[in-house]
C-alpha cells in the first residue's frame, strides 16, 4: 500500500506545479488592466500608473510567478486588489458556503441515485425500470438552472417556503444555513442523481451477468442475496469514479446556480473575479479548486484500492 | 358548536388580533435594498465603481456640498460658503457638532487632510483630475476652512459634492474600504462579502436622524433573480432595476411601485473621430440622420428614456433640445454618405460592453446603419476589455455607452479622450466656462457648448438612461432621480 501512496503523492505534487504554471500564464495573458478598470471613464493616466504601482503591478512575470507561487505554499494568497481584503480570508468565507452546498448536493443526490440505480437493475425492463430510465433521461436532458428558476418561482415565489436566495450566513443558525442551501442543492442534485442512477444500474447489471454471481447463485443464493453481498460491492468502482467527478464539478462548476441563488460561494467569486479583473483572486480561486479536484481524485484513487485489493497488489 | 365554544373561538380571535394588532401595523424601521452590483470595497475615494457610492453616499459618508435627488447642490457638512471675487477662493464655513462614526468629532483639518488626500501626488483618486485646480487647503478656524484655486473653477461646488470628495478622518482612512468610517446618518455594520452590506442608523448624526433603523444592501447580479427576489418580498426596492422588460409587470401588482426617474447617463454611439471615414464631418453628420432614435428607446430600453440631441441631460436648466438637428431621415443619410464619397457606404467596427442598453441597443443601430449602407461588425466585449480595446487603446470605429458622470461635457475638451474630438473653439468655451462663475454667463457657455458638439456630430447623441426601478408600495422617501449613483437612504420611511 505504501509504495503505492507515494506514486500517488508524487504525481499529485506534479500535477499541481503543472497547474499552477498553466493557471499564472493564462491568466498574465487575459487582456483588461485592473487598474483601469477599478478606476473607470474619467481618471486620467498618471492616477491610473499610481495605482499600477501601489497594486504591484509592474514586477517582473517570473518574479510575480515566484512570489505567487511562494505566498501560496505559505498559504498567503496576496491582497484581493478590488476588495482589499486578504484573498485567503475571501475564498474562506467563500468556501463555508461552496463546500457545504456541494456536500448537501452530493449527499442528495447519492441518496436518491442508490436505490434508484438498485430498483432499475434488480428489476430489469420492469415497468419500473422503464419509468426510472425515462425520468432519469429527463433529469440529464434538463439544464440545472432552469429548473433552478422553476424551483424559485414555485417555492419562492408563489408558496413563499424559501426565500428566492441569498445565504444569511452559519452564524444565523445551522438550520438557517441549511433552508438557504436547500433549492440550490435539490437544483444541482437532480441532474447528479440522475446520471449516478443511470451509471449505478448499468454497473450493477454488468456485474450480474459476470461468472462469480452465477456461482453464488448456483450455491443457491437468491437473486437478491446475490445482488447485495456479491454484485453491489463490485459494481462500486464506476460509480466511486462518477460521484469524484461530480464532486470536484459541484465544487467548481456550481457558477451558474450560485448566480441564480446570489449565493456568495467560490464560482461567484471567480466570476466576479474575472469581469472585475481582480486577477490575484481569479488565481488562487481556480488553483484551489484544481487542487481540490487533483486532491479528490487521489482519494478516490485511494478509496478504489480500499474497495479492490487486486488494484493495491498491482501497483506495488 | 355550542354557543359556549362559539363565543370562546370569538374571545380568543379576538384576543389574537388584539395581541396581533401592534406588530401588525408598528411601522416597519429596516429596509433591505437590492442592488446588481456588489461595491468592490466601501471607500468613494478609491475607485470609480458606481456601486460604491450607491450604498455608502450621503448614508455613509458626507462631502461639504451634497446633491439633492433632483441634482440641485445643497449645503452639506459646509453649512455655508462665500467666493472671492476673482473666483479663486472658497471659504467654507462647516457646521457645528459633527462626530465621524467613531465618535471624533470632524472639524477642518479632517478637510484638509481628506482634499490634500485626494490631489497628492500618487493619489489614486479616481477623479483627480476634478480637483486639480485645488492649490491649497488651509485651515483658518476648526470651523473654517479656506480653499485656493489656482485658476477660477465654476464648477468647484459641483465637484465637492460627489463622492470621490467626501470627508474622511485621518486615523480611519486607511482603512475605509472594509470598515469605513464617515459622518453620514448611517453607520457601517458588516459585509458579507458577495452577499449583503448592512447599515444601522448613527444615533449621534448632526442633522435630521434617520428614519430607518437598519439598511440592509443585498447583492443580486442576475436579472432573474432579482426578479424573483423582489417577487418573493425578499428585498424592498431595486434601484435600478436591470431588466425593464419585468416592470410592466411590477406596475401591474399592488404591491409594487414602479419608478421611472432621470439619470445623468447620456447613451451615445460614441464614433471614432480621428479614424477614416469618421474624420469625415459629413459622414458623421449622415449617421446622425440615420438612427432613429425613439426605436433604440422602444426596443432596447422597452420604452423608457428621454432622446437627446447633444451630450446633457434634459433635466438640466440649461438643456437645448437639439434633437431636430439630427432627426432620423435615411434619404438624407444616403445622399450625404454619397456627398461624402461614401454611395455605397462603408464597414466598420461597432464594440458593445455589457449593459443591455449596448447589447440590445447595438443590434437596432446595426440595422439602422445597415439601412443606409453602412456595415458594422458587432463585437461584445467584457468592461475590462472595452476599456482597454476602446477606451485605453481607441481600437474600434463605434461603440455605445452610457456617461453616467453628472455635468460631463467637459470630456469633449480633451483631445487624447476615446472618442479623439480635438477642437479648439470647444477647448475654448470650457475654458471660459471654468473662469465664469456668473449664472448667467455659465448658462450661456454650457448652451454653446452643447450646440457647438451638435453643429460637430461629434457621436449619435441617442437618449438620457432613466432610472427605472421598483418599490414597495408602502416605502416612501426613496431618490426617483439619480443625479450621482447613490441610494440615499436617509429621509426613507415606511407608511403605515
Amino acid at each position: 500500500m505504501l509504495p503505492f501512496l507515494i506514486k500517488r503523492l508524487i504525481s499529485l505534487t506534479l500535477s499541481l506545479l503543472a497547474a499552477s504554471l498553466v493557471i499564472f500564464f493564462v491568466i498574465e495573458v487575459v487582456p483588461g488592466d485592473p487598474a483601469s478598470f477599478m478606476l473607470g471613464l474619467n481618471a486620467s493616466p498618471d492616477t491610473v500608473a499610481a495605482l499600477r504601482e501601489s497594486l504591484g503591478l509592474n514586477a517582473s512575470v517570473p518574479l510575480r510567478y515566484w512570489q505567487w507561487i511562494t505566498g501560496l505554499v505559505q498559504g498567503e494568497f496576496g491582497i484581493s486588489y478590488t476588495y482589499k481584503v486578504p484573498v485567503g480570508e475571501l475564498i474562506a468565507d467563500r468556501f463555508w458556503v461552496s463546500m457545504p452546498l456541494s456536500i448537501y448536493a452530493l449527499t442528495l443526490s447519492t441518496l436518491i441515485a442508490f436505490p434508484v440505480g438498485v430498483i432499475a437493475a434488480a428489476r430489469r425492463n420492469s415497468p419500473a425500470d422503464v419509468s426510472i430510465m425515462g425520468v432519469t433521461q429527463l433529469g440529464i436532458a434538463v439544464p440545472n438552472f432552469w429548473f433552478a428558476m422553476l424551483l424559485v418561482l414555485f417555492f419562492a415565489v408563489s408558496l413563499r417556503w424559501f426565500s428566492a436566495g441569498g445565504f444569511p450566513g452559519w452564524e444565523a443558525g445551522f438550520w438557517a444555513g441549511m433552508k438557504a442551501l436547500t433549492l440550490p442543492a435539490i437544483a444541482l442534485a437532480l441532474p447528479q442523481a440522475s446520471i449516478l442512477a443511470r451509471v449505478m444500474r448499468s454497473s450493477l447489471l454488468d456485474t450480474l451477468g459476470e461468472d462469480f454471481v452465477r456461482t453464488a447463485r448456483a450455491k443457491g443464493l437468491t437473486h437478491r442475496q446475490a445482488l447485495w453481498k456479491h454484485a453491489l460491492r463490485n459494481a462500486l468502482i464506476p460509480v466511486l469514479t462518477i460521484i469524484g467527478l461530480q464532486f470536484s464539478f459541484l465544487l467548481a462548476g456550481a457558477i451558474i446556480i450560485e448566480n441564480v441563488f446570489f449565493l456568495p460561494g467560490l464560482g461567484r467569486l471567480v466570476f466576479q473575479g474575472i469581469t472585475q479583473r481582480d486577477l490575484i483572486v481569479v488565481k488562487s480561486v481556480i488553483f484551489l479548486l484544481v487542487f481540490a479536484v487533483i486532491l479528490v481524485t487521489f482519494l478516490v484513487d485511494i478509496t478504489y484500492a480500499v474497495v479492490d485489493p487486486r488494484l493495491r497488489r498491482r501497483s506495488a | 358548536m355550542t354557543p359556549f365554544i362559539k363565543a370562546l373561538a370569538i374571545a380568543g380571535v379576538l384576543a389574537a388580533t388584539t395581541a396581533l394588532t401592534p406588530a401588525a401595523f408598528a411601522a416597519k424601521t429596516d429596509i433591505t435594498v437590492g442592488a446588481q452590483l456588489e461595491p468592490p470595497n466601501l471607500d468613494p475615494t478609491s475607485g470609480a465603481a458606481g456601486a460604491i457610492d450607491q450604498v455608502t453616499y450621503s448614508n455613509i459618508f458626507e462631502g461639504l456640498t451634497r446633491f439633492g435627488s433632483d441634482g440641485s447642490i445643497n449645503p452639506g457638512l459646509a453649512e455655508s460658503w462665500t467666493i472671492s471675487d476673482d473666483g479663486k477662493v472658497y471659504t467654507f464655513k462647516l457646521r457645528e457638532g459633527v462626530m465621524f462614526h467613531d465618535g471624533t468629532a470632524m472639524d477642518a483639518d479632517d478637510v484638509k487632510f481628506s482634499l490634500e488626500r485626494t490631489t497628492a501626488e500618487g493619489s489614486t483618486n479616481a477623479q483627480k483630475a476634478l480637483f486639480a485646480d485645488i492649490a491649497s487647503v488651509d485651515v483658518v478656524d476648526p470651523q473654517t476652512v479656506k480653499i485656493t484655486l489656482s485658476k477660477p473653477n465654476g464648477n468647484m461646488l459641483f465637484n465637492l459634492a460627489w463622492g470621490d470628495a467626501v470627508i474622511v478622518a485621518p486615523e480611519s482612512a486607511a482603512n475605509n474600504a472594509t470598515n469605513p468610517i464617515g459622518t453620514g446618518a448611517f453607520m457601517f455594520k458588516d459585509w458579507v462579502q458577495g452577499d449583503r452590506v448592512e447599515l444601522e442608523k448613527y444615533a449621534e448624526y448632526w442633522g435630521e436622524p434617520a428614519k430607518l433603523d437598519k439598511v440592509t444592501f443585498k447583492f443580486i447580479s442576475d436579472p432573474n433573480a432579482a426578479f424573483a427576489a423582489v417577487m418573493a418580498g425578499d428585498v424592498d426596492t431595486f434601484m435600478p432595476f436591470p431588466a425593464p422588460e419585468n416592470l410592466p409587470q411590477f406596475d401591474a401588482d399592488p404591491r409594487f411601485r414602479v419608478i421611472a426617474g432621470s439619470t445623468e447617463g447620456e447613451t451615445i454611439l460614441s464614433t471614432n473621430n480621428k479614424m477614416a471615414p469618421f474624420d469625415n464631418p459629413k459622414v458623421r453628420q449622415a449617421m446622425a440622420h440615420a438612427i432613429d432614435r425613439q426605436a433604440i428607446i422602444d426596443g432596447a430600453m422597452f420604452g423608457y428614456g428621454t432622446p437627446i440631441g447633444t451630450h446633457f441631460a434634459p433635466h438640466h436648466p440649461a438643456y437645448v433640445d437639439l434633437t431636430g438637428q439630427s432627426n432620423y431621415d435615411p434619404e438624407k443619410a444616403k445622399a450625404m454618405l454619397a456627398e461624402a464619397g461614401f454611395p455605397d457606404g462603408f464597414t466598420t467596427t461597432l464594440k458593445l460592453p455589457p449593459p443591455s442598453y449596448a447589447r440590445r441597443g447595438g443590434e437596432i443601430i446595426a440595422s439602422q446603419l445597415r439601412d443606409v449602407g453602412i456595415q458594422t461588425e458587432i463585437s461584445n466585449l467584457e468592461w475590462a476589455q472595452w476599456l482597454e480595446q476602446v477606451f485605453k487603446g481607441k481600437d474600434y470605429g463605434l461603440t455605445i455607452v452610457s456617461h453616467t458622470e453628472p455635468l460631463d461635457i467637459g470630456i469633449y475638451a480633451r483631445p487624447d479622450y476615446y472618442f479623439q474630438y480635438d477642437d479648439a473653439d470647444f477647448q475654448k468655451i470650457m475654458a471660459d466656462l471654468n473662469n465664469a462663475t456668473d449664472p448667467a454667463e455659465r448658462d450661456k457657455l454650457l448652451k454653446a457648448a452643447q450646440q457647438k458638439i451638435a453643429d460637430d456630430y461629434v457621436n449619435g447623441y441617442l437618449f438620457q438612461l432613466a432610472n427605472t426601478g421598483v418599490v414597495n408600495a408602502k416605502l416612501r422617501g426613496i431618490w426617483e432621480n439619480a443625479p450621482t449613483q447613490a441610494a440615499d437612504m436617509t429621509a426613507v420611511y415606511w407608511e403605515d
